[in-house]
């Protein structure tokens, strides 16, 4: 027994960073959406970060801890409570055996990840325990969580046990014990109400009217309620090409915007298709795609050009932040 | 097809696709001389990678290679002495020696794969009116279909979907005008002038003349798609009671 569902929530499926190697054969990547979060929360439970969690969205599930365990929950907050006593977000929290994990109110953010030392004790299919949900294969049984599931948990790594037997020995009444350490998340996730997005231009951009390029890159855009983790399909001012394009399909990322003949931006992002014909007006930078993924559907979001140069470097940093980051974790957990 | 053929890797433009991938194209028509180059490319790509590499995709024209930027960086000389380089840049160098070399390599030949299909009845419910449509019968429908050579340019839209060339124009037919709900994985249909078959069961507007039993998409098989780029595909004709037998065969 480790964590059984009592209540599901909207969506909760089981990512971790990908399933890569597959694309050319018509085999979406899926993943976390915020992959920023998702790492962080596997550092803090002295898994690698690679390792698969639990994605929430919005209204999150009910969950019985059936043992002893450390977790880690980061990304949108999602009120979470154990035992109705609210959790604090991105640090270890020890879990007393018994205990009722609840969500509740989003204050911030939609996307929460909820990682478990050891990882979910799931297959690995195509080198990847990430959920899809249309080909029904990854994950838990290849789709979302639902009431009555039981979710298995692997063996911890050493510094997780350390970290746990430190929290042990403090004087404790709850349900829940934390580190008086936490990850300075703003750096990583900087959660606006509405964000302004760096994007590069896409393969068709000059291909856009002089108007259209000009309002994509002013006016805001609305996040529709048909968006998913498919993409986020967006209304604002009509965006139109010159003339009629007539593409033939290509490859196509995470974070590649595309502009259907009706003129509303989509957002591609984890579980989208691998090719397609739209034209591509812009690509989002790849560092604020974990922000583009936290906004709520009914929210709005403004797009800024950035070049490749400052793209790249951006990434650069950030990617070098989080090994420091993960170095500073492992030696604060064994500590 | 058996015969082997020299390709010049000439006439493509290679451009950024964001921060993180990089695209090599070819023009922008359908042909089989630029398909071979976009193959040959990705064969050697995925047999010769470089440090950073995770993935390519090949489409009708181009193809898109996905790095990771820190890896490239790190493997860089730059780097190494202590100076920060573009990762695009590294790695455009990179496939640029590599499209220089690639001149004189030989191709590799093609692979055929016969697709069965059970034409027409509950199998492909559009069958008639792909026939009538076309002022064809539906054995000339079925004939034309299963008499042609198809080439796979790309997979794409759902795991194991063939994006096919070669249909003949004389049974090509519209989209539904209204999309069905659900269609059955391993059928067969028609759109415009393409044709493809349904690896997994999803919605969709083609015209359905036939299913095949043959599974396109296994997961737990590497790689998990029956098709791959390049492949020949030959569609022939089996009867209902085969098509049944098969599909208890493959359970």
């Amino acid at each position: 027994m480790s964590i059984t569902t009592l209540r599901s929530g909207l969506l909760t499926t089981i990512q971790d960073l990908g399933r890569y190697g597959y694309q050319k054969y018509g085999v979406i990547v899926s993943g976390a959406m915020d992959s920023y979060s998702l790492r962080i929360a596997n550092l803090l439970v002295g898994n690698s970060k690679e390792e698969a969690a639990l994605e929430i969205t919005l209204m999150g599930p009910t969950l019985l801890v059936e043992k002893d365990m450390l977790i880690a929950i980061t990304g949108g907050d999602l009120s979470p409570t154990i035992e109705g006593v609210s959790v604090p977000l991105w640090r270890p929290v020890f879990v007393k055996k018994g205990s009722k994990l609840q969500f509740g109110a989003q204050k911030s953010g939609c996307r929460t990840y909820l990682a478990v030392a050891g990882g979910f004790a799931v297959q690995r299919m195509m080198k990847s325990k990430s959920t899809y949900l249309r080909a029904e294969i990854g994950g838990y049984q290849g789709r979302a969580i639902q009431e009555g599931d039981v979710l298995e948990t692997n063996p911890i790594s050493e510094g997780a046990f350390s970290q746990i037997e430190k929290l042990k020995n403090k004087q404790y009444k709850g349900a829940f014990l934390t580190t008086n350490w936490s990850v300075r998340w703003n750096e990583f996730l900087p959660l606006t109400k509405n964000p302004n997005i760096r994007v590069l231009p896409g393969a068709q951009f000059e291909q856009f009217t002089a108007n259209s390029k000009q309002q994509f890159f002013t006016q805001s855009f609305r996040v529709s309620p048909q968006s998913d983790r498919m993409g986020y399909r967006l209304s604002g001012p009509s965006i139109e090409l010159e003339e009629k394009l007539e593409m033939l399909s290509e490859a196509v990322a995470h974070g590649t915007i595309q502009i259907p003949p009706d003129g509303n931006p989509i957002i591609l992002l984890a579980d989208r298709q691998t090719t397609g014909g739209y034209p591509k007006i812009g690509q989002v930078a790849t560092v604020d795609l974990p922000v583009v993924a936290q906004v709520m559907p009914g929210q709005s979001l403004s797009f800024t050009e950035i070049t490749l140069e400052k793209a790249e470097r951006l990434y650069l940093e950030r990617e070098k932040s989080l090994k420091q980051l993960a170095v500073s974790i492992n030696y604060k957990l064994k500590q | 097809m058996t015969k082997t053929n020299h390709i010049n890797q000439e006439n493509f433009i290679i451009e950024p696709a964001g921060d993180a991938a990089i695209v090599v194209r070819y023009g922008n028509e359908i042909e089989y001389s630029v398909h071979r180059k976009v193959q040959m490319l990705s064969n050697y790509l995925t047999q010769n990678s470089f440090k950073g590499f995770i993935e390519c995709i090949p489409s009708y024209t181009s193809l898109t290679v996905f790095y990771d930027p820190l890896l490239v960086e790190e493997k860089s000389h730059a780097y190494k002495v202590g100076k920060m380089v573009s990762p695009y840049k590294n790695v455009r160098s990179i496939i640029e020696d590599m499209l220089t070399n690639l001149k004189d390599e030989e191709i590799e030949t093609h692979r055929t794969v016969e697709i069965p299909v059970c034409y027409g009845g509950e199998c492909g419910p559009d069958l008639e009116f792909v026939a009538k449509q076309n002022n064809l019968t539906t054995d000339e429908v079925i004939s034309l279909h299963s008499g042609g050579e198809y080439l796979v340019y790309m997979l794409g839209f759902a795991p194991g979907f063939p994006f096919l060339g070669g249909m003949s124009e004389k049974i090509a037919t519209p989209r539904r005008s209204t999309p069905r709900t659900s269609i059955p994985a391993g059928s067969v249909g028609i759109a415009g002038k393409q044709t493809g078959v349904y690896p997994i069961s999803t919605p969709g507007g083609w015209q359905l003349i036939g299913q095949t039993p043959l599974s396109l998409f296994l997961s737990e098989k590497e790689p998990p798609s029956l098709l791959q780029a390049g492949d020949i595909v030959k569609f022939y004709p089996i009867s209902y009671n085969d098509f049944l037998e098969w599909k208890e065969g493959n359970k």
